[in-house]
């Protein structure tokens, strides 16, 4: 366990040192601003918003949480692509293959370290619908209902991205490839709409569909156990590549 | 426990795909040896030592660290092993500082004596005023210094170290060479390369691999010693070349000049004894007597070009 906790803080530390996480962290902030500002000003001035909602905290913690599912979908893929490419590339995997770690410590700590970035990401978006507080009444079991959903969706992203990294030694490829990965699973949701065979089963692994009921303040363990088996099984397939690589 | 053998591979051997990288390659390094691992380029030196690292999984055979069997308790094998790969394993954007720190950890050395073991390390490799640097921004030289240190950090009894002098300055080369003579003081070292005044300058003993089989594996002593090729007599009175010939351990005679002799001698013997009692006994006038022996880099030539009969010379060094 400590070895787990020696890989997560030093990934922390690199992926903090590095340009790259406060770019991204800095953009985010501004795209999440923009949009936190105009739904605020279309649920002050629009009376029709208001009547169909069920108050503050579904138009604003909703819709920016919502929004905010499909920016990440961008840019975790940027955050994830390093992980293993990188260290692939550079020659500096070995370090790691050769230390006394087994490697579920190895991919447990680099994801470790990942969701530190996460947290991140996830506090500052937090902020600024928390704001409201200070002039009105929020629903904070929605909020929170909203920020948990965000929080396994970036698990599984991660998680995603994370074994993709694992396959090549290019950053940028595991970049686009996860992308596509993560968009695979986003879109499969259109199929649970058709007349085919298993549509709902198709329907069920869709990675979105998961999310909309904890942004409409729906908690179900189901979909929580959803991410979190999403995320177990691609560190597995990770812990998997690694092992190939090694025979 | 001097001669405590800390790495043994037995018919060591690694496919890709249908090519044989290393096949059937026996190993044995004891305490306080420094054993260099010579071939040319693509023989199998990188991927023997990637095995011996855990890096890499044999396709056959087995690699025991310090007693411990490497597929089978890797950790506890792996925590007894420093391993420099050919490209030094760092982490640019960090200090010098931070990346040991990070090693010290990785290796288990307990947080109330890592700075103790970071300091060790840096002083051995003399990378103090360095400490606070980026290793991004250090000279070739400086981070081949940081991938020794990080390779030494825990102490591990067996080290090993993959071309650890390439692309640095001579006067760099001579610093990383001294640098490892130290260690083979305290530790065992592998070391590869395919520089050979560097693996006479700094080994114990020398393996040389050819298409990843162990062509020969001596000790550097007897690499220049014991490898009498040809034995060169100066003979004021010569006899017949047919009695030169005749000599035991003589398998060919030739004349250089009216009274210098070249003969060529077998494998592992030495007439010198033999013709200088015979010169003495028949007068042959004896007045020079020298032997040529063969050096490493003559030994090199001969096992590792062309296309000549493997033969397994596993003498080893006692």
């Amino acid at each position: 366990m400590s070895t787990v906790l020696t890989i997560a803080r030093n990934e922390a530390r690199r992926i903090f040192v590095s340009p790259l996480a406060w770019a991204v962290l800095a953009v985010l902030q501004l795209i999440f601003a923009v949009v936190f500002v105009s739904l605020l000003f279309s649920y002050a001035q629009d009376s029709q918003v208001r009547d169909q909602s069920q108050g503050v905290a579904d138009v604003i913690g909703g819709g920016l949480f919502g929004f905010a599912a499909v920016v990440l979908l961008l840019s975790i893929p940027l955050m994830t692509m390093r992980l293993f490419a990188e260290e692939r590339k550079s020659g500096s995997l070995t370090l790691l293959l050769s230390a006394p770690a087994s490697l579920i410590e190895i991919v447990l700590g680099k994801f470790l370290g990942l969701v530190s970035f996460m947290l991140a990401a996830l506090v500052l978006l937090a902020i600024m619908p928390l704001t409201l507080l200070s002039g009105t009444h929020l629903d904070l079991g929605f909020i929170a209902s909203g920020l948990l959903g965000l929080f396994l969706l970036m698990l599984s992203f991660g998680a995603a991205g994370l074994f993709v990294s694992t396959l090549t030694r290019e950053p940028t490829i595991a970049a686009v490839v996860s992308f596509g990965l993560l968009l695979f699973f986003w879109l499969i949701q259109i199929f649970a709409n058709q007349q085919i065979p298993f549509a709902s089963a198709i329907g069920y692994l869709a990675i979105i569909g998961h999310f909309q009921s904890l942004l409409r303040g729906i908690f179900n363990t189901a979909d929580v156990v959803y991410y979190l088996l999403f995320t177990v099984f691609f560190l597995w397939l990770a812990v998997l590549r690694l092992d190939i690589e090694r025979n | 426990m001097e001669n405590q053998i800390l790495i043994e591979a037995r018919e060591l051997s690694r496919r890709y795909g249908a090519t044989m990288a290393v096949s059937g390659l026996n190993l044995t390094l004891r305490k306080g040896e420094i054993l260099g691992l010579l071939g040319p380029n693509g023989a199998g030196k990188s991927t023997t030592m990637k095995m011996l690292a855990g890096c890499l999984a044999p396709s056959g055979g087995t690699v025991k660290i310090n007693g411990i069997d490497l597929a089978q308790a890797a950790r506890a094998a792996k925590s007894s092993l420093g391993y420099l790969p050919e490209q030094p394993p760092l982490y640019p954007e960090l200090t010098v500082d931070e990346y040991l720190r990070f090693c010290a950890g990785l290796h288990g050395i307990p947080g109330n004596q890592r700075e103790a073991a970071v300091t060790r390390s840096k002083q051995a490799c003399g990378l103090t005023e360095v400490a606070e640097r980026l290793i991004h921004n250090l000279s070739k030289g400086y981070q081949q210094r940081v991938g020794l240190a990080q390779a030494i950090i825990h102490r591990p009894p067996v080290i090993i170290l993959d071309e650890p002098t390439v692309g640095l300055d001579p006067i760099q080369i001579r610093e990383i060479r001294s640098l490892i003579k130290q260690l083979g003081e305290s530790h065992s070292v592998i070391l590869s390369s395919h520089i050979l005044p560097e693996i006479q300058a700094v080994c114990s003993r020398v393996m040389i691999i050819n298409k990843g089989r162990s062509v020969y594996s001596e000790s550097i002593e007897n690499t220049a010693q014991h490898r009498v090729e040809s034995v060169i007599a100066g003979l004021r009175k010569p006899p017949a070349i047919a009695v030169l010939k005749g000599l035991p351990g003589v398998n060919r005679a030739e004349a250089l000049d009216g009274s210098l002799f070249r003969l060529a001698v077998d494998a592992g013997t030495d007439p010198r004894e033999a013709l200088a009692e015979a010169a003495a006994k028949n007068g042959w006038g004896l007045f020079e007597l020298r032997s040529q022996a063969k050096t490493l880099e003559e030994v090199f030539v001969e096992l590792t070009s062309g296309d000549i009969t493997v033969h397994e010379t596993q003498k080893e060094a006692a």
